[in-house]
């Protein structure tokens, strides 16, 4: 809007006016980039799904799906775990973000920071540490049987147990960073006010921080889900038969069966069952609740709307009382052991106890990679805790054998390849979001968003679908336009997030200095949100350098990426090269982040 | 019950530190039933960490807060008997009106007739009968503060906090909200403990000011004695427009002080028993107080200067005089009609009556 105003200010600007529609010209690429190597394929692939070799409509892979109990039954076992991990997520995840989002500014930064690892560390590289940790000759069953708890290793792997513990460490940071980003916005004069008007801590806490924060609660749940349901790498290490899911059924369809078709009634079934949760928590919460704004509570503390989603609203508001009343009842009790004195400073004793669960949690989330540092030094060849004796023989294999550092320096290349495309199309319409209001913004924005929903296995099958005939398997180029419609979002999320607290009038006065556009760009408005743009590359950069789900089809004999050829080496052995490879890895992204994270520090400082 | 029961509060001694930083300095206070007291200053002068003390949301590192006769230091807010208005209102956004009135009786399990009888009644005092349903956002930003003030006086705390309550709302607004609040205060015969930085804000709504600087209290006492007989140069300079002179003390006369080297001329300045009168003294002359003076007037004190700016204000003009001593001093004069042609740098004479001058006591910070 000043934007408009500062163009009719300026008579040379306002003379060359483009037509409304064009005035957006730098979204297009974008749209144009997803449209192309996302939209396309995709679509493409479900049609695929509802045809027959001929071209006319069937029923047929879709028949089939339901002839044997097979799939549904993998659909019903996916959509288990992903509930199970999803709750999992947000009763774990919530005490953390709370924490961060309600501490001191020097303890949000030191805590966001051990969130943040586990984030970018590669699903591989924890995986493999929770195999160090949870396998029969692991840490955790080495230090029962040191304590006499039991007489032989428990089965911690290989089994339900195994998979949730894997899937919850993997996808709590994204559940956390979700919910955190809705309480940061939570007006922190709403608790105190609560407080003076005579409301403790519980009743302050549940009737009215917890409401304001269940945004972030069904979009973090959300988000946690759907990931959930495209998860293959913890299920097929860490579970048993039991435990498969539905895109390891996925993967044997295109990679054992080459039946398309099927691998595409497949995915559309994953799809649908994604779309009908988002219909379900629409019905349920609302969508606004995605948007942001907190569901409204009337006099009975039921929520307007539907019948149902008054029930729910009523239920809702009623356990939010009750929780209180509880919370209460007990805070009463302590005071009667140890009652407050007005003459004495004094601590909240239920912060200390918050802080207690958050770090024990925070240490879950970080602790279990560093697990893989000693054993990657072992003498032995098979991975056991403790590791014995100290060789670096695992190193120099890794270092000598052409396959890996071949695969590493691919992965690194198409890692660089992918952040500069994606910076390349993504900053022009992440300039356009954050600035213009042109029409069908929300549309475009979850267009461009809509790549971090759907299923990553259906992009990847669909992807090596539309390769397998213009010839891109097996190539770079094909790995790099992959990823990169992966790291748009991030980008343009990122880089949104630094031009909402760029100050505009910078750019308006660099004009009425006589700038042009183009030179305010580059002398005034790059090197202003230089540190934000570094960060944009380095997520793009990072999403990339971990990607297995795309890799795994697209890329094929010698030509493989870093984590295809751990997850080829993992599938057939988990050694200690790999214990190897994965130390590295996690020093490498370790030090990534710190980047990242340094130049975001700066990005808001300045 | 060691306390008078008279106050409402009191405050003894509170201190609290950051690091180095005082922000508050051994402040003491006392807050009698049905008082309107307004805890004035500069930002960062410790007046909203002292508010914060009483409500409970900053513990002091000593020092005693006394609530209508109980011990509150260390208490925790929700146990003080407290109301609170923020200055961004801090309704609950997920609340209708009529659920955030009702949440401090819901705290104090007060039975549902008579939530609905005691949220009914003070939506008719604060004049929003109709709007119980809505939700905070719906309403205009004075709406919202009345909203606001009604949550805190349904449940009758011995005192309500405000802090810059009106600092969001624009100028007419806020002028208008000055006087609803005031009515309100003397309707219900509320105590209140106000926080603002805005002087006239204060003189308008006070029974007493407290005006503080850098974290301690410089004067406390009504408008009017902050106004005509400030303790300090601060004081003075704070509250309306001042013009600070200095001097020697030449001789002392029982109403009157005879100050020399003011700018070149000796002049009288009424005497007062709580400043002690001798060597160099400071005084404070208000611009209304202080006359230009035509050719052939004269006053009982006199300086001369050299004409510096005149400008109009609307109701008033403002004199801009630079005296001999290079101190420039203002006079304000009703503004009559068209100001004359006045010449920067023509000499002028100014004047003002022996009472016009006020001694200040401290030899305090040079302003």
């Amino acid at each position: 809007m000043t934007g408009a105003v500062a163009e009719a200010a300026l008579p040379g600007l306002a003379r060359r006016r483009f037509p409304a529609w064009l005035a957006a010209w730098p979204l297009f690429p974008a749209l144009l980039f997803l449209a192309v190597v996302f939209l396309y394929p995709v679509a493409q692939l479900l049609w695929l799904s509802l045809v027959d070799k001929q071209g006319a409509l069937t029923g047929i892979h879709y028949a089939r799906l339901f002839r044997s109990t097979v799939y549904v039954q993998v659909l019903l076992i996916t959509l288990k775990i992903s509930a199970w991990t999803t709750l999992f997520c947000i009763l774990g995840g919530y005490p953390v973000a709370y924490l961060l989002a309600t501490t001191t500014e020097r303890r949000r930064n030191a805590l966001t920071l051990w969130v943040l690892l586990p984030f970018w560390t590669s699903f591989l590289v924890r995986t493999f540490s929770w195999i160090v940790l949870l396998g029969r000759r692991g840490a955790v069953n080495n230090l029962i049987l040191a304590l006499g708890l039991t007489d032989a290793p428990a089965d911690l792997i290989f089994n339900l147990t195994g998979v949730l513990i894997g899937m919850t460490h993997a996808l709590m940071p994204l559940g956390i960073l979700t919910m955190v980003s809705v309480m940061e916005n939570i007006d922190p004069n709403l608790a105190k006010a609560a407080s003076t008007l005579g409301a403790r801590g519980g009743q302050a806490f549940w009737r009215i921080y917890f409401p304001l924060s269940m945004p972030g609660v069904a979009a973090s749940g959300l988000l946690v889900f759907i990931t959930a349901t495209g998860f293959f790498i913890t299920p097929a290490l860490l579970g048993g038969r039991k435990e498969t899911m539905i895109t390891q059924v996925i993967i044997e369809q295109v990679q054992e069966m080459l039946n398309w078709a099927f691998a595409g009634a497949i995915s559309l079934l994953l799809l649908v069952s994604a779309l009908l949760v988002f219909y379900l928590y629409d019905r349920a919460l609302g969508m606004s609740t995605l948007a942001g704004s907190a569901p409204v509570v009337d006099r009975r503390g039921g929520r307007r709307g539907n019948p149902i989603a008054r029930l729910g609203g009523f239920l809702g508001g009623s356990a939010i009382a009750g929780l209180g009343w509880v919370s209460d009842r007990l805070a009463e009790l302590v005071e009667v052991a140890i009652p407050p004195r007005a003459h004495r400073p004094h601590r909240a004793w239920s912060r200390g106890a918050l802080w207690t669960v958050g770090l024990l949690i925070v240490a879950f989330l970080a602790l279990p990679a560093f697990f893989i540092v000693p054993v990657s030094f072992t003498t032995e060849a098979f991975i056991e805790w403790p590791p014995r004796g100290f060789t670096l023989k695992w190193y120099g294999i890794y270092l000598e054998s052409r396959q890996w550092v071949w695969a590493t320096l691919r992965s690194l290349a198409v890692g660089v390849a992918t952040g500069a495309l994606a910076m390349l199309i993504a900053t022009p319409a992440a300039f356009v979001l954050a600035r213009r209001e042109v029409r069908g913004k929300t549309g475009a924005l979850a267009f461009i968003l809509s790549p971090l929903i759907i299923p990553r296995m259906i992009i990847a099958v669909a992807l090596f679908y539309l390769y397998a005939r213009v010839g891109l398997v097996g190539t770079s180029l094909g790995l790099v336009l992959g990823h990169t419609v992966l790291a748009i979002p991030y980008v343009v999320v990122t880089v949104m997030a630094v031009l909402k607290t760029y100050d505009e009038r910078l750019d308006q006065a660099a004009w009425s200095l006589g700038a042009n556009r183009l030179r305010t760009l580059r002398h005034v408005t790059v090197p202003l949100i230089r540190a934000g743009l570094v960060a944009a590359f380095l997520f793009a950069f990072i999403t990339s350098f971990d990607e297995l789900t795309i890799a795994l089809f697209v890329t094929s004999g010698l030509a493989t990426t870093l984590p295809k050829q751990m997850w080829d080496e993992a599938l057939f052995k988990i050694t200690p090269t790999l214990a190897a490879v994965s130390t590295i890895l996690f020093v490498f992204i370790t030090g990534m982040i710190l980047l990242a994270e340094y130049f975001r520090r700066r990005a808001v400082r300045a | 019950m060691s306390e008078e029961p008279r106050y409402k509060l009191t405050i003894r001694a509170v201190r609290k530190t950051y690091g180095p930083v005082v922000a508050l300095a051994d402040a003491a206070l006392d807050l009698g039933e049905g008082e309107f007291l307004t805890l004035l200053g500069p930002s960062g002068s410790g007046k909203t960490t002292l508010l914060m003390v009483v409500a409970g949301l900053i513990q002091p590192d000593r020092g005693e807060v006394w609530i209508d006769g109980r011990l509150a230091t260390y208490l925790p807010s929700f146990k003080r008997d407290i109301g609170m208005v923020f200055q961004n209102y801090a309704l609950f956004p997920h609340l209708t009106v009529h659920e955030n009135i009702a949440f401090p009786l819901r705290m104090r399990r007060t039975p549902e007739a008579t939530i609905a009888r005691e949220v009914k009644r003070v939506l008719e005092v604060v004049r929003l009968p109709d709007v119980g349903e809505r939700l905070p956002r719906q309403l205009s930003g004075g709406q919202q503060q009345r909203i606001a003030l009604a949550r805190c006086i349904v449940y009758r705390p011995s005192i309500i906090l405000m802090d810059e309550p009106l600092g969001a709302l624009d100028k007419k607004l806020r002028d208008q909200m000055q006087l609803e609040i005031k009515h309100l205060h003397t309707q219900l015969g509320i105590t209140v403990l106000y926080v603002t930085h805005d002087q006239e804000e204060a003189m308008i709504m006070s029974d007493r000011i407290c005006l503080m600087n850098e974290g301690r209290i410089e004067q406390v006492g009504t408008p009017d004695e902050l106004y005509f007989r400030p303790h300090t140069a601060f004081v003075a300079d704070f509250l309306g427009e001042s013009n600070i002179l200095e001097g020697t003390v030449a001789g002392a006369d029982g109403d009157t002080v005879t100050v020399s080297g003011v700018a070149g001329a000796t002049v009288r300045v009424q005497a007062r028993a709580d400043v002690k009168a001798a060597g160099r003294v400071r005084f404070m002359v208000r611009p209304e107080r202080m006359v230009v003076l035509a050719p052939g007037d004269d006053a009982p004190n006199v300086v001369e200067g050299v004409l510096r700016d005149v400008i109009l204000v609307g109701g008033v003009t403002k004199y801009y005089v630079a005296l001999a001593d290079g101190r420039v001093v203002s006079a304000t004069r009703l503004t009559a009609g068209p100001a004359s042609p006045t010449v920067a740098g023509a000499p002028v004479r100014l004047g003002w009556a022996v009472d016009g001058a006020v001694l200040l006591p401290d030899g305090g910070a040079p302003t």
